[in-house]
């Protein structure tokens, strides 16, 4: 009877092969496919950049893709790349204090009713469109940093090198400062899951020592969470570096490097936004575009990597450390 | 601690209110984006408003039907693309553990950082290039792009929340594994994953920089998804960069309709599911 | 099944219920636009343009020249008003700013003449109309710089016609020190080559102040607006500069995208703005800005137009007449072989030397590019000659210069030479 069930069963089998498998292996394939499929176009397209430029290309400063003289383009990465690096720097110096300080809040010291709203009301900052973050950017942050932030920036800090120049509030401080309302939420949302991680057994070892809460959290919870912490301003710094259209509407739109942060500049997603499809029969300034996309794609990879295998290595250490 | 008792009372006090001061700092760039739209775009919403086509440029009247239309159209494409793929991928995730699906996993995570314009130019070079033209379509294959990883993690991780005794349940009673998944495991985990899907939708709906090579933009009425298409976040980003008082109060129109429906969808999913945090991804 | 609790089947229910939502509203939203496709455009105003300044002055000479190409006109009107569309047609051009906004008068006017005829322009600049057509992505482009022999080699069988022409104008926003924009300033070659080689530095400069002495220039920093995206508009500006300033010519030199020296020069403040809107409301928004855009941006946005010193040593204000002096000056014999005319610079007492044509780019055998079917190209046939005819009396309102009567005749004989795999579009 039982091998009479067991065969009926077995040629059922045979008979529905399993669909569902097939899909779902089908489907999950198609994940390596988008990024594999991203990576050749960025690599094919960049070739003959590459093979002009050469390493030279990360080095050098000079964005001429069309000389006086009508030779071949001088391209270098290095004005966009700078650009970059101190929006991101600008945004992080503000982003991670007001993250820790909102991660501390949330899983700390707000009161039980108000946690959850909390929490809430920060991710919605993560909810908003970057292109309405540019447009309120445009439309009511530039003007008034430019009579108000940037005046006084001059008046009381002109001396020094980052502070001085023409302001007319688009440039690189007004992009730095939006970046970094758009990137707390996410430090505050990935600190505040490693705080609460961090086991019972530490603060309440603390408060028995006689500690205020706020030595609890810089002797116990901080120094636990610190690979997290550190996880958290990894994936922010990756987020920052990655988002166009709002930096493109405040940054100015320039190639060039100086330290005043008021001049106006550019970022490598703003150059790609602002000269993407104007690349006029130019094959190796589209080349050098896609370039550019190629250095965005790996640095933003290697950070979210970063931050993702710190996330782990935190979760396996801070496991392990529970389980002794 | 050597210091005295009173002068760590009064540094805890000062750590409270720096937190406490960093939250309302993160309120304060909220409430004046919030502010700004409604003020500014409320005037600029009437009946021609969503009901004619974009004006020529420095024109006046008109309205943004081109923009909305080319929105619903290509997030509507990317969903109907973007959704079962993630879906499954999610599911195989959780159905197939093992070193393949953790760096698939891997893979996902990756590319929900990967920044939007960089999916636009592949798109533009892998679609639009070879097929000669700007089209609804490959916008809203762009946007299913992204749309993909975000749907797959968090199905992965709604399925994970569901209960093992569930999942073993269904299968002591005899249910085979395909079925166990269907109908047991993906009904348990259906609100975390509606909202996985509601959230992502949202998320690609505020999308830019992969529409502006992929369907470069419109002024009338698309007459089929091969046709470019305007849509609300392009039409925001051309309007407010220009001159015209006139296109920024369309920008601004354009960016309250939006927020509301970005928004929108947000709240609506999270207090369904009872204001539980999710991590942005 | 796991029978579920009902609050939990009611939350569920109605996130179902938004999801369910939304892809009705893409459906119907869809449905909706298929429908009416032909009836939303009926509802677009007519006259939809900003009150000009210049027009009213110039009228009497603009009626004769649009006299002029109303008999080449009328030859042809018979033939224009007999062709109807047979399906339903979406085209999408794109290219430089200058031109957008005649351009986009053009395709609304011409939808409502047509209404199965929908063309959508989109405004990339100069360069990235010449990369789309070049890259087959568009209909047609458009671009104001002509382009150069290397470009029409790497997209064989392009051609291009000037569909229009204008001024670019050196406009600047000193309102808030006491210059409103009606205020005219004087500029030289050298002067301009100087704000943009970041040597003069202030509005009070000697050398500025030297041709304005009347005008109270301030003591203020000059922040130098240029194109940030390759511009027809820039081609025509650093042309003028190259052409009058041997200096500009070796260091910089002229292209639709140029290296300014203003941005890297220590104590000079260079900004780019995205097209020629973006360029206006850079200097609208900032005091004491200068910048270059085609004339009408200047006008819509309230910004002061500066007078340029010509090759006669005149100073002339951008105007349609004077861009049309310069234009009967510099064009000489326009040959259907090669439509790219340089008109800058041009001699004569009262022409504006930074006057430049803008072209049309499309392929003579329009079956090149693989999404124009027939009837898309006997449509875009359609509407070229319309534009160099019926559509010529929009641009005075928008501070475009009709095309002189030479110019349209060469055009209509390139465009006669439109085929679609050998069959002539036209008539």
């Amino acid at each position: 009877m039982q091998a009479q069930v067991e065969k009926v069963r077995a040629q059922k089998r045979a008979r529905h092969p399993d669909f569902l498998h097939a899909i779902l292996v089908v489907t999950a394939f198609a994940l390596p496919v988008i990024a594999t499929l991203s990576l050749y176009a960025l690599l094919n397209g960049s070739v003959d950049s590459i093979q002009a430029f050469g390493f030279g290309f990360l080095t050098s400063s000079k964005w001429i893709p069309n000389p006086p003289n009508g030779g071949p383009p001088i391209l270098g990465a290095l004005p966009a790349m700078y650009g970059s690096v101190v929006t991101t720097l600008i945004a992080l110096l503000i982003a991670v204090p007001i993250s820790l300080g909102i991660a501390l809040f949330q899983s700390e010291l707000a009161p039980g009713k108000l946690r959850l709203p909390s929490i809430f009301l920060v991710e919605l900052l993560a909810a908003v469109p970057s292109v309405v973050y540019g447009l309120w950017g445009i439309l009511f942050l530039v003007p008034f940093m430019s009579s108000n932030v940037d005046p006084w920036l001059v008046g009381s800090l002109g001396f020094l090198p980052i502070f001085s120049g023409e302001t007319n509030g688009l440039g690189m401080l007004t992009a730095g400062v939006i970046l970094a309302i758009m990137i707390i939420p996410y430090g505050a949302a990935v600190m505040r899951e490693v705080v609460t991680a961090v086991p019972r057994a530490q603060r309440e070892a603390c408060i028995a020592l006689g500690g205020t809460k706020w030595e609890t959290m810089r002797m116990a919870v901080i120094p636990y969470a610190s690979t997290g912490i550190i996880a958290a301003v990894v994936l922010a710094m990756g987020r920052a570096i990655g988002e166009t259209m709002a930096v493109t509407m405040v940054i100015g739109n320039v190639a060039r490097i100086t330290p005043s942060l008021f001049l106006p500049a550019e970022t490598i997603p703003s150059v790609i936004a602002n000269e993407f499809t104007e690349v006029a029969g130019n094959g190796i300034y589209l080349a050098a575009l896609f370039e550019l996309a190629l250095i965005l794609f790996a640095i933003v990879f290697v950070m979210n990597l970063l931050g993702r295998l710190l996330i782990t290595r935190l979760a396996f250490h801070g496991k392990a450390a529970h389980d002794v | 601690m050597f210091e005295s008792v009173a002068s760590r009372r009064l540094i805890n006090k000062l750590f409270v209110v720096f937190a406490s001061i960093a939250f309302l700092i993160a309120l304060v760039p909220l409430l004046s984006i919030l502010y700004e739209t409604i003020s500014a775009g409320y005037s600029a919403l009437n009946r021609d408003f969503f009901t004619q086509i974009t004006p020529p440029i420095g024109g006046s009247g008109g309205g943004i039907i081109n923009a909305i239309e080319g929105s619903l159209v290509m997030v509507g494409i990317a969903s109907l693309i973007g959704i079962p793929i993630g879906l499954f991928a999610g599911a195989y995730l959780y159905e197939y553990p093992g070193m393949i699906a953790d760096r698939v996993r891997l893979i996902a995570e990756v590319l929900t950082g990967v920044p939007s314009i960089v999916t636009g130019i592949v798109v533009y070079v892998v679609i639009v290039a070879t097929l000669h033209r700007f089209s609804a379509l490959s916008g809203g294959i762009a946007l299913s792009f992204m749309m993909i990883p975000i749907v797959a993690i968090s199905t992965h991780e709604s399925l994970k929340l569901v209960p093992s005794s569930i999942k073993e349940g269904g299968l002591a009673l005899g249910v085979s594994r395909p079925k166990t998944l269907i109908y047991i495991l993906v009904s348990t985990a259906k609100s975390g994953i509606i909202t996985g899907i509601a959230l992502s939708v949202a998320r690609i709906m505020g999308e830019t920089a992969p529409l502006l090579f992929t369907a470069l933009g419109n002024q009338f009425m698309m007459n089929s998804i091969f046709d470019p298409a305007e849509s609300m976040t392009v039409l925001i980003y051309d309007y407010g960069t220009s001159p015209y008082p006139n296109a920024h109060a369309f920008a601004w129109g354009a960016a309250l309709v939006l927020l509301l429906i970005v928004l929108g969808l947000n709240i609506v999913v999270r207090v369904a599911s009872r204001l539980k945090p999710t991590t942005p991804i | 099944m796991i029978r579920m609790s009902s609050k939990n089947n009611k939350r569920n229910i109605g996130i179902v219920a938004l999801v369910v939502v939304i892809i009705a509203a893409v459906a119907g939203g869809y449905y909706f636009s298929t429908m009416s496709s032909s009836s939303t455009t009926s509802m677009m105003p007519v006259t939809s343009t900003m009150p000009s300044e210049t027009s009213v002055m110039t009228e009497s000479s603009i009626m004769t020249s649009a006299s002029m190409s109303e008999t080449s006109m009328a030859s042809m009107t018979s033939s224009q008003s007999s062709w109807q569309p047979t399906v339903a047609v979406q085209v999408l051009a794109a290219g430089a700013t200058f031109p957008q906004p005649l351009i986009q008068k053009w395709t609304v006017t011409y939808n409502q003449i047509y209404p199965q005829v929908t063309i959508s322009y989109s405004g990339i600049g100069s360069g990235g109309g010449i990369q789309q057509i070049t890259a087959k992505t568009v209909d047609f482009g458009a671009s104001d710089a002509p382009l150069s022999n290397a470009q029409l080699a790497a997209a064989p069988g392009l051609t291009l016609f000037p569909e229009t022409l204008g001024g670019v104008a050196i406009t600047y926003n000193l309102a808030a020190f006491g210059i409103p924009s009606s205020t005219v300033l004087n500029f030289t070659s050298s002067v301009i080559a100087g704000i943009y080689m970041g040597t003069i530095q202030k509005w009070n400069d000697p050398a500025l102040v030297a041709l304005n002495p009347g005008a109270p220039l301030p003591d203020a920093h000059i922040t130098v607006v240029h194109r940030s995206d390759g511009s027809g508009t820039t081609f025509a500006f650093t042309n003028f500069l190259s052409v009058t300033n041997p200096n500009w010519a070796s260091q910089v030199g002229f292209s639709t995208s140029v290296t300014w020296p203003v941005d890297t020069v220590a104590g000079a403040t260079g900004v780019g703005g995205k097209g020629n809107p973006g360029v206006a409301g850079a200097v609208k928004n900032t005091n004491g800005a200068i910048g270059y855009v085609d004339l009408i941006y200047a006008i819509q946005n309230n910004l002061g137009v500066g007078a340029v010193q010509n090759a006669a040593g005149n100073w002339i204000v951008p105007s349609i007449q004077t861009v049309l002096w310069a234009a009967q000056n510099a064009t000489g014999t326009p040959n259907p072989a090669d439509l790219r005319l340089h008109i800058v610079n041009a001699q004569g007492p009262q022409s504006y030397p930074i006057a430049t044509y803008t072209y049309l780019l499309v392929y003579r055998d329009m079956s090149a590019n693989p999404n124009t079917d027939l009837a898309k190209a006997q449509a875009i046939a359609h509407f070229f000659w319309w534009a160099i005819h019926d559509g010529q009396q929009y641009a005075p309102a928008l501070d475009y210069v009709p095309l002189p009567a030479n110019v349209v005749a060469a055009d209509e004989q390139l465009l006669m030479t439109l085929n679609y795999q050998g069959t002539p579009l036209l008539p």
